[in-house]
């Protein structure tokens, strides 16, 4: 086990590099660069931005300076865009921010997606599995770019319960719509699939055996049913959580939370390249990071998994 | 350098006390003397040789303090200068300093703002905005710039600490008018070069100007509060601003109406019906922007709008009434010069096109695109390339209809925006959607653009256009000399001009001092206050 992870560990970092060249040469061929704007830069201006920047170096040379900076000084560079911050700087603000959102959306997507998962397979075609299965697709038909404008609508025009966006660490009120519109499809998600893997299971030879030693049914459920039935659920949490944890636009965009969703779609619409690279960066390797854990969850699951 | 001009046969001393707006008698104060106001994105920068966006510029007009200011109908006060001298030849304006402190205590001095002006001209803080210096036609600027002249050439010298000499590369009938102007607010040396980039972050910042930033959360909000060390202190009532990112216009809007902001912009379309329901808060503006469809009249363009008759007939076939009070339904106008009509002391030319009926300027359109070898046999095909906006999509989805019964045939071309831009600037479309604002009162800033060596991605040239505009830089009536240019511009159509801009906001009745007849929609914090509800 220990080898395999350490094999694993191994191979992140040439994918890490050959991620990095990818994106710095794709970005590179976009159209424009983050100088480009309706008001065209006289040629000299340009010229003292391009040099102040780099960009003015062949692009091999641009990679390599890159990821020197990165790897020798853990610096991701100067936001093109955003003159007064790097973008350590710049993560260091919105991730902590979308890492909270999306941590405590994960938490509750998950608790209730199983939950209504598991509840629906035992009540199968009973009324509570219809009520599950009607929420879950009603979660999932209302995306979040259309429930995040009626929370607002409700809970701060109609009821002024809640603040209509922002942020603050201290004060949970402005977590709770984020989280909210967050988790919901995603929590569909967990629960149809829950759903149908618990039922494969619930018909499974141990599963019946379980029944026919006269084990109490929330036995069988919980303690030989549930987990067998949460592996497919596990591989579909691995990266769901690096994309909650990252942010959503959507949500960064309704709430105006200053998640490093947004900048990172900012980043490539205004080519700000050293953002888009750093947020890049971090999501890859965050992918990397709990693909690997989630294989290993896997053997700890099932014990007829090795590595 | 050469010695001060001591010939001032032109002394303009503005001896006006700067115009803060007060309360007026019988009115009651809010206790809490607060204004929360809508920002569509995060502020980019603090830093004013570094801002180039509008959102910044309102920052930074609380934070910084020019040398002039602008009041509420956009002429000029007072700001930093208490007054100004201006050579017999326009090239040369010495300004007296008033009495004033920076945040940190420090006096305000000349040398601040020589300081700022090199700085923004100094290749090495690669500014985007340089090239204002360049418009003021501030000496050694465009050399300075270039990296053939150290910055301290620039034609910027602080005689003493209180009085500022600036010497110009020509006389510039508009040169005071970019005085109010972000690029140009003084910055404190021993604060920058203390923190770098980082100092404009909130403890660090530094400035001259009514306000000091309290805090800045990027994407969220930032708050600033009243400086007591400003030197008109006493007459500032509002106490505490906070501008506040919502990225959904909408999504503002209902947190308007929840009562979290004073001030939002009205999603296009819903000015009617807001204008209705809240007559009291919905508010159109006339806004210095033109929004304008470009024709490439370049060798890369197509052959069909080298020929003028084909452009006439497309800005004539435009149904600018139907764009105006249909689609965008805000108090736009529909434009039919390229300079807005509410800029100062702008005398539009009596447009034919204006008064015709839409029936009667469609059969005109035909005859010339008959004329031209063109109908609906042989229909001319263009594409007309917008960025991605709902707003644009749709004007460019009504503009195709209203040409397609012409016989022309348009292909919508919706690009993003940095595609838009790098294909417009490398001529690389037929025709496409452009908008210029103003950056000073006063029409050169929109017809600069189509001088043969200004923006102009269309590349149309007219030798007695570029004249007109040379001429006007020396002239001491301007006016005619502008007309006739929109003349031209009305009878060569390099552009068809669509709209007028107007800001429409919805503005919370207590807050008061908002300036509503200022075309470039400046305000000053410290002219607002809130009365008691």
């Amino acid at each position: 086990m220990l080898g395999y992870v350490i094999r694993r560990l191994a191979i992140a970092i040439p994918t890490l590099l050959l991620l990095i060249v990818l994106s710095f040469v794709l970005m590179h061929l976009a159209p424009g660069g983050p100088f480009t704007q309706e008001r065209a830069l006289p040629p000299q201006v340009l010229a003292n931005l391009n040099a102040k920047y780099g960009l003015d170096d062949p692009l091999w040379r641009q990679i390599w300076n890159y990821v020197h900076g990165v790897v020798v000084h853990f610096d991701f560079g100067p936001s093109f865009v955003y003159p007064d911050r790097t973008v350590n700087q710049l993560i260091a603000d919105g991730f902590p921010v979308t890492l909270t959102y999306g941590s405590l959306a994960f938490l509750a997507a998950v608790t209730v997606g199983v939950a209504l998962g598991t509840l629906a397979a035992v009540r199968h075609n009973g009324w509570l599995d219809y009520l599950a299965v009607g929420v879950s697709i009603g979660a999932q038909v209302l995306p979040n770019f259309v429930m995040a404008p009626i929370l607002v609508l409700v809970f701060t025009l109609w009821l002024r319960l809640l603040p209509g966006g922002g942020w603050s660490f201290s004060d949970p009120s402005f977590w709770i719509m984020p989280v909210v519109a967050l988790s919901t499809s995603y929590m569909a998600s967990i629960a149809r699939i829950t759903r149908s893997s618990m039922l494969e299971v619930l018909g499974s030879d141990h599963v019946r055996t379980a029944r026919a030693k006269g084990m109490p049914e929330h036995r069988v459920v919980l303690h030989h049913a549930l987990r067998p039935a949460m592996l497919p659920v596990i591989s579909y949490l691995g990266p769901v959580f690096v994309s909650m944890i990252t942010g959503s636009v959507v949500i960064d965009i309704y709430f105006s939370t200053g998640g490093i969703g947004k900048a990172f779609v900012d980043s490539a619409l205004n080519r700000d390249y050293a953002v888009m690279m750093g947020i890049t960066i971090l999501v890859g390797a965050l992918t990397i990071l709990f693909n690997l854990l989630v294989d290993i969850l896997y053997a700890w699951i099932d014990p007829k998994i090795r590595y | 350098m050469t010695k001060l001009f001591t010939t001032t046969a032109l002394l303009i001393v503005m001896a006006l006390p700067a115009s803060a707006v007060q309360p007026a008698e019988g009115e009651t104060l809010a206790e809490s003397q607060t204004y929360t106001y809508w920002l569509l994105d995060a502020i980019k920068t603090l830093d004013p040789a570094k801002n180039t966006d509008v959102e910044g510029s309102d920052v930074l007009r609380q934070l910084f303090e020019g040398l002039l200011n602008e009041d509420g109908t956009g002429g000029m006060v007072p700001g930093a200068a208490e007054s100004y001298d201006e050579s017999e030849d326009r090239l040369t304006y010495t300004f007296t300093l008033r009495d004033a402190r920076w945040s940190n205590g420090d006096p305000v001095t000349a040398g601040d703002f020589v300081y700022a002006w090199r700085r923004v001209v100094d290749p090495r803080t690669a500014s985007e905005y340089a090239w204002f210096l360049e418009l003021m036609n501030i000496r050694n600027a465009t050399q300075i710039i270039a990296g053939q002249l150290p910055p301290d050439q620039l034609g910027v010298r602080a005689i003493d600490d209180k009085t500022l000499e600036v010497r110009l590369t020509a006389p510039t009938p508009f040169f005071l008018k970019t005085l109010a102007h972000a690029t140009t607010y003084p910055v404190p040396q021993r604060v920058v070069e203390e923190h770098g980039d980082a100092w404009t972050q909130p403890g660090n910042l530094v400035g001259n100007g009514a306000f000091t930033l309290d805090s800045h959360t990027l994407g969220v909000d930032i708050t600033l509060s009243r400086n007591p060390d400003y030197w008109d202190a006493a007459n500032v009532v509002m106490q505490t601003v906070r501008g506040v990112t919502v990225n959904d216009n909408n999504v503002g809007l209902t947190r308007y109406l929840a009562g979290e902001l004073d001030r939002v912009q009205i999603p296009a379309g819903q000015y009617p019906r807001l204008s209705q329901e809240h007559p009291d808060q919905a508010v159109s503006i006339p806004y210095a922007c033109s929004y304008a469809y470009v024709f490439n009249v370049s060798d890369k363009g197509p052959a069909a709008l080298k020929d003028v008759r084909v452009r006439q007939a497309l800005s004539l076939g435009l149904n600018r009434d139907i764009i105006v009070n249909q689609v965008l339904q805000g108090g736009q106008k529909p434009a039919y010069s390229w300079t807005h009509w509410a800029i100062d002391g702008f005398q539009a030319p009596d447009a034919e096109i204006a008064s015709m009926t839409q029936e009667e300027r469609s059969d005109r359109a035909r005859a010339l695109l008959a004329e031209a070898g063109y109908g609906p046999d042989n229909p001319v095909s263009l594409t007309l390339q917008y960025n991605m906006d709902e707003n644009h999509k749709k004007l460019a989805i009504a503009a195709q209809q209203f040409w397609k019964p012409l016989g022309v045939k348009i292909t919508l071309n919706n690009v993003e925006w940095k595609v838009h831009t790098d294909r417009m600037q490398s001529q690389d479309f037929d025709m496409a959607r452009y908008a210029w604002c103003a950056d000073y009162n006063e029409a050169s800033t929109f017809l600069d653009w189509f001088r043969t060596d200004g923006y102009n991605s269309g590349k149309w040239s007219n030798a007695e256009y570029d004249r007109l505009l040379a001429d006007s830089k020396t002239a001491e009536d301007t006016a005619p000399l502008y007309k006739r240019a929109e003349e031209i511009l009305a009878a060569e159509v390099p552009a068809a001009f669509v709209y007028h801009y107007a800001k429409v906001d919805m503005i919370n009745p207590a807050i008061r001092g908002i300036p509503t007849r200022n075309v470039t929609n400046s305000w000053y914090a410290k002219d607002l206050y809130r009365l008691a509800e």
